[in-house]
C-alpha cells in the first residue's frame, strides 16, 4: 500500500485535477463537482491512487430551480478516515452520466435506484431496469416536479388541518380514478406482463455441459416473492443447471413506498417517526444516523447524559437485531423456531425496556435533534443493569454453546456463500458482511461518532467470509456490545437530555450533511439536502441491508439452491429497509 | 467426537424444557393468571414457560406507553367540563401522518376566533403513534392513551374519533400516567405562584 492510500490526509482534488473538478463552493457544502466526461478518470484515480476502495452511498438530488440533477458520490477508505464526496452535474432533460459499476459493482443496484427514483441514465451500466417501482410507472418519483396521486400540497403541515380542519376519509380520493397517471402507450387493462421475460433474459446465461452426451438446458426458478425463506416479499431469480445456480438476480419493491418522498413532504422533526419504519428491528439506530445528519446541520451537540443514553440504546438495538438474525438463519437452515425464539426471548425483554423509555417497543422515536425525547428513568437504567450485567452475557454464551460447534451448523455454513475480501470492498458490503469477510471496518472504531472514541471494544470480524463467520462475527458483536453497555451504564451522568429548548418547528440551516452510524447491519446513513425550509430538499437513506444485497448474486453462484436461503440469512435483511 | 455438539446443544433444549416444570413446581399456581406471576415472567432472571397468555393475562403497560391520542377535559366545580384545549394547533401542524382535523370556534356575533376547539378529529388509522402531539402540546391538553383494545369491523363509524369520543378527565389522565401528571400540575402550580408573586399586591399604589 503506497503513503497516499493510507495518509489520512484527503486528497485536493482541485489541485490534481484542475481541469476536471472543482470544490463545491455553495454554502454548507463540501466536497468537489466533478466534470461528467472525466468522472470515471477521477473515481478510478480517487480508488486506486488515493485508497478511496468502497464506494458507499450513490444517489441523486434534483436541483429544479437550477434545472440540473446532481448525482452525489460517498467514497471511504476502508482503513478508516471520515468520508468523502463528490459529485457530477448533469442537466434536468438529458441526465446522462457514466456509470460506476465497471470500477465498483457495488453502485450496481445503487445506480438502478438512482435511474429509477430520478431518471438519471447511467450509460454503462450492464442492467439497468426500474427496480422499486414498476413498469407501469409513470415518471420518476424523486424529482421534484413530480406529484402522487394522494398529492395535497408540496410540504407538510398541510393547510386543510386547521384552522378550519374538516375530517377527510383517504379512502375518498379515488385512487384509481383520474388521479393516477401511466407512462405513454401503457394501458393497465391490456397489460401483459413482459418485464419478467426481460428480466429473465438478463440472467447470465452460460452453456456449461458437464455431461455432453446428455442435452441439459438451465431452467428459470423463481423463489419468492412469498416464500417463507426470503423474509419477507422478497424474490430472487434462479437460473439452475440441476441443482446449481448459474446466475441469479434479486427482484424487490414489493414493500416500497416511496419513503424519501414522503420524507421530503414532512417537517424534519415528522420524519423521526418515519425512520422507525426503515429496519424496524433496530429502530433505535435509523433515529440515531437521523439525528446525526440534521445535528450536523444545525450544529447542536447533545448533552452528556443524552449522549450516553444515545449509545445504550444503540448497542442494545444491535444485541436485538443480532438475536434475530442468528435465530431467523438457523430458521432457514431447518432448525424450525426453537433457536430463533430463544433469542426472541431476550429481545422481548430488551424491547420492554425500550418501552419504558420511549413508550413503545418497536417504533421508538426516541432521538431528538439535540438530544432525546423524555429521560431515562431510574427503573429504566435498573432493568437495563440487571440484563446487561447477569442475563445477556449468560444467554449469549448459552447461545453460543448451543449452536456455534453443531455439526450440522458448521456442514451447511462452512464454505459456503465465501466473499472475499477484494469483492466484499467492490460490492460495497458493509457491516457483519464486510467484517466477516476479513476487513475490520467499523464505523464506531472508523470515524468515531457521537461518544464512541470513550469505550473500549474490539471490532469483530473473521477470516473466510463465509456464513459461518457471518455467524461468529454476529455472536462476537453481542458480546462487545455488552462490553459498551457495561461501560457506558457505569459512566451514565446526570443532567439534561436535551440541548436548547424542544421545538416542534426546528431551524436547520442551507446546506448538506451525511449521517452514518454503525447499524446492526451496516453502515446506515443519511444524506440530507436543506435550502433553509422547514422541509428537508433532499433525504436519502443508505440502506444497509439494501446495498448488501448487491452481493448476493456473487455469493450464490456455483452454490446450491438450498444454500441461497442460508447465505439471504446471513446478509439478515430487513424489507422495510431494503424497498423503502 | 462427530455429534458432540448437536448433543450438547440438544441438552440445552431438554434444560429449558426441565426448567418449565421445575420452575412451575416451585412457583406454584400463583406463576399465571396473577399480576406477581406475570412479573415474575418478565424479570430479568425468568426461567421456565416465558409466554403471557393474551386476552387472559395482560402484560403491564409501563407509563409511557403511548397508543391514540386523547382530549383531557378537567372538570369545573359546577361539574361542567373545562376543555384544555385552545385550537392552537401545534399537535395538528407537528402530526407527521397528518391526522389530525382541528376546526376553531369562532365568535358568530365578532367573527373573532375563540380559543376552543368547535370540532376535534383524530383518524387513529392513520395516526402512527408517534406521540408528537403530546410531546409538543404547549396546555397539556392532548396525551396519549394507554388503551390498545379498539379493533372493530367498521373503521368508518369506530376509528374516526370526534372530539366527543376523544375527550377524557383529567382524572383518567392522573390514573394511567401518575408520574407525568404530578410533574404537570407541580409545574403549573409553580407558574401561578410565580405570576401572584410577580403581580403587585391589590391596594399599594406605586
Amino acid at each position: 500500500m503506497s503513503d497516499l492510500q493510507t495518509q489520512t490526509l484527503v486528497p485536493q482534488l482541485d489541485t490534481i485535477f484542475p481541469d476536471w473538478v472543482r470544490p463545491d463552493d455553495r454554502a454548507g457544502y463540501q466536497g468537489y463537482i466533478v466534470e461528467t466526461e472525466h468522472l470515471l478518470a477521477v473515481a478510478k484515480a480517487l480508488r486506486d491512487t488515493y485508497g478511496y476502495d468502497l464506494l458507499s452511498s450513490v444517489t441523486g438530488v434534483d436541483y429544479l430551480p437550477e434545472g440540473k440533477l446532481e448525482v452525489v458520490y460517498h467514497v471511504f477508505r476502508t482503513t478508516g478516515g471520515p468520508i468523502f464526496v463528490y459529485k457530477v452535474q448533469v442537466p434536468r432533460d438529458n441526465p446522462v452520466v457514466p456509470s460506476l459499476v465497471p470500477l465498483y459493482p457495488g453502485a450496481e443496484l445503487q445506480e438502478r435506484e438512482a435511474y429509477d427514483l430520478l431518471g438519471i441514465r447511467f450509460e454503462g451500466h450492464p442492467d439497468l431496469r426500474r427496480i422499486l417501482t414498476w413498469e407501469g410507472f409513470a415518471g420518476h418519483p424523486l424529482r421534484k416536479d413530480w406529484h402522487e396521486p394522494y398529492f395535497e400540497e408540496e410540504a407538510k403541515p398541510y393547510k386543510s388541518r386547521w384552522p378550519e380542519g374538516q375530517v377527510r376519509r383517504a379512502e375518498d380520493l379515488n385512487p384509481f380514478a383520474d388521479n393516477v397517471d401511466y407512462p405513454a402507450g401503457f394501458d393497465p387493462e391490456s397489460l401483459v406482463p413482459d418485464a419478467d421475460d426481460t428480466l429473465y433474459k438478463t440472467l447470465f446465461r452460460v452453456q456449461q455441459a458437464q455431461h455432453p452426451e446428455i442435452k441439459t438446458d438451465a431452467i428459470v426458478v423463481n423463489l419468492g416473492p412469498q416464500h417463507p425463506s426470503t423474509h419477507g416479499v422478497f424474490r430472487m431469480v434462479a437460473l439452475l443447471e440441476g441443482e446449481k445456480i448459474l446466475d441469479l438476480k434479486p427482484v424487490m419493491g414489493y414493500l416500497h413506498r416511496n419513503h424519501e418522498k414522503i420524507a421530503e413532504r414532512n417537517t424534519f422533526l415528522q420524519n423521526m417517526p418515519f425512520t422507525d419504519r426503515l429496519d424496524y428491528i433496530a429502530s433505535m439506530s435509523n433515529n440515531f444516523a437521523y439525528a446525526l445528519a440534521v445535528e450536523k446541520l444545525m450544529g447542536v451537540q447533545p448533552p452528556e447524559r443524552a449522549e450516553y443514553i444515545r449509545v445504550i440504546m444503540a448497542e442494545l438495538t444491535r444485541i436485538v437485531s443480532h438475536f434475530i438474525a442468528v435465530g431467523f438463519l438457523l430458521n432457514d437452515l431447518g432448525a424450525f423456531f426453537t433457536p430463533s425464539l430463544y433469542g426472541i426471548k431476550e429481545r422481548e425483554l430488551i424491547v420492554d425496556i425500550f418501552e419504558m423509555v420511549s413508550g413503545s417497543r418497536m417504533m421508538c422515536n426516541y432521538f431528538r435533534f439535540g438530544g432525546l425525547a423524555r429521560d431515562m428513568s431510574p427503573e429504566a437504567v435498573q432493568k437495563t443493569k440487571e440484563l446487561v450485567n447477569d442475563r445477556l452475557p449468560r444467554k449469549i454464551d448459552e447461545f453460543d454453546r448451543y449452536l456455534t460447534e453443531n455439526e450440522i451448523v458448521r456442514q451447511r455454513c462452512e464454505g459456503v456463500g465465501v466473499l472475499t475480501p477484494e469483492d466484499a470492498i467492490a460490492l460495497s458490503a458493509t457491516g457483519p458482511v464486510l467484517r466477516a469477510s476479513g476487513v475490520p471496518y467499523d464505523v464506531r472504531r472508523a470515524e468515531p461518532y457521537s461518544i464512541y472514541d470513550r469505550f473500549d471494544f474490539d471490532v469483530a470480524y473473521g477470516l473466510h467470509g463465509d456464513i459461518y463467520d457471518r455467524y461468529l462475527v454476529r455472536m462476537e458483536e453481542m458480546r462487545q456490545s455488552v462490553r459498551i453497555l457495561k461501560q457506558a451504564l457505569r459512566d451514565l451522568p446526570e443532567g439534561p437530555i436535551m440541548t436548547g429548548k424542544p421545538a416542534y418547528q426546528v431551524r436547520v440551516p442551507a446546506g448538506e450533511s451525511y449521517g452514518r452510524v454503525e447499524g446492526p447491519k451496516g453502515e446506515l446513513g443519511f444524506y440530507l439536502v436543506s435550502n433553509g425550509k422547514p422541509n428537508p430538499w433532499r433525504y436519502h437513506v443508505r440502506a444497509p441491508t439494501f446495498i448488501n444485497l448487491t452481493s448476493l448474486a456473487p455469493m450464490s453462484r456455483g452454490g446450491k439452491v438450498a444454500d441461497v436461503v442460508a447465505i439471504l440469512g446471513s446478509i439478515d435483511i430487513v424489507l422495510g429497509e431494503v424497498d423503502r | 467426537m462427530n455429534g458432540k455438539g448437536i448433543l450438547s446443544g440438544l441438552l440445552i433444549t431438554l434444560r429449558h424444557f426441565v426448567d418449565t416444570y421445575l420452575e412451575d413446581l416451585k412457583v406454584g399456581r400463583k406463576r399465571y393468571g396473577t399480576a406477581e406471576g406475570i412479573e415474575m415472567r418478565r424479570s430479568s432472571d425468568t426461567r421456565g414457560i416465558f409466554t403471557i397468555q393474551y386476552p387472559e393475562e395482560k402484560l403491564p403497560v409501563p407509563e409511557e406507553f403511548r397508543f391514540v391520542p386523547f382530549l383531557v377535559y378537567d372538570v369545573k366545580e359546577d361539574g361542567e367540563k373545562a376543555v384544555r384545549c385552545t385550537s392552537c394547533g401545534i399537535c395538528a401542524k407537528v402530526c407527521p401522518p397528518q391526522c389530525i382535523w382541528i376546526e376553531r370556534s369562532v365568535d358568530a356575533a365578532t367573527g373573532k376566533p375563540i380559543p376552543t376547539p368547535a370540532e376535534f378529529f383524530i383518524d387513529v388509522d392513520v395516526c402512527m403513534n408517534c406521540g408528537m402531539c403530546a410531546e409538543f402540546c404547549p396546555f397539556d391538553a392532548i396525551r396519549m392513551d394507554h388503551d390498545y383494545e379498539m379493533a372493530s369491523y367498521d373503521r368508518h363509524k369506530h376509528h374516526i374519533l370526534n372530539k366527543e369520543r376523544l375527550l377524557k378527565p383529567a382524572s383518567y389522565y392522573a390514573e394511567i400516567r401518575p408520574t407525568s401528571y404530578r410533574r404537570e400540575e407541580a409545574e403549573k402550580a409553580a407558574k401561578e405562584a410565580a405570576k401572584a408573586a410577580a403581580r403587585p399586591p391589590a391596594g399599594t399604589a406605586a
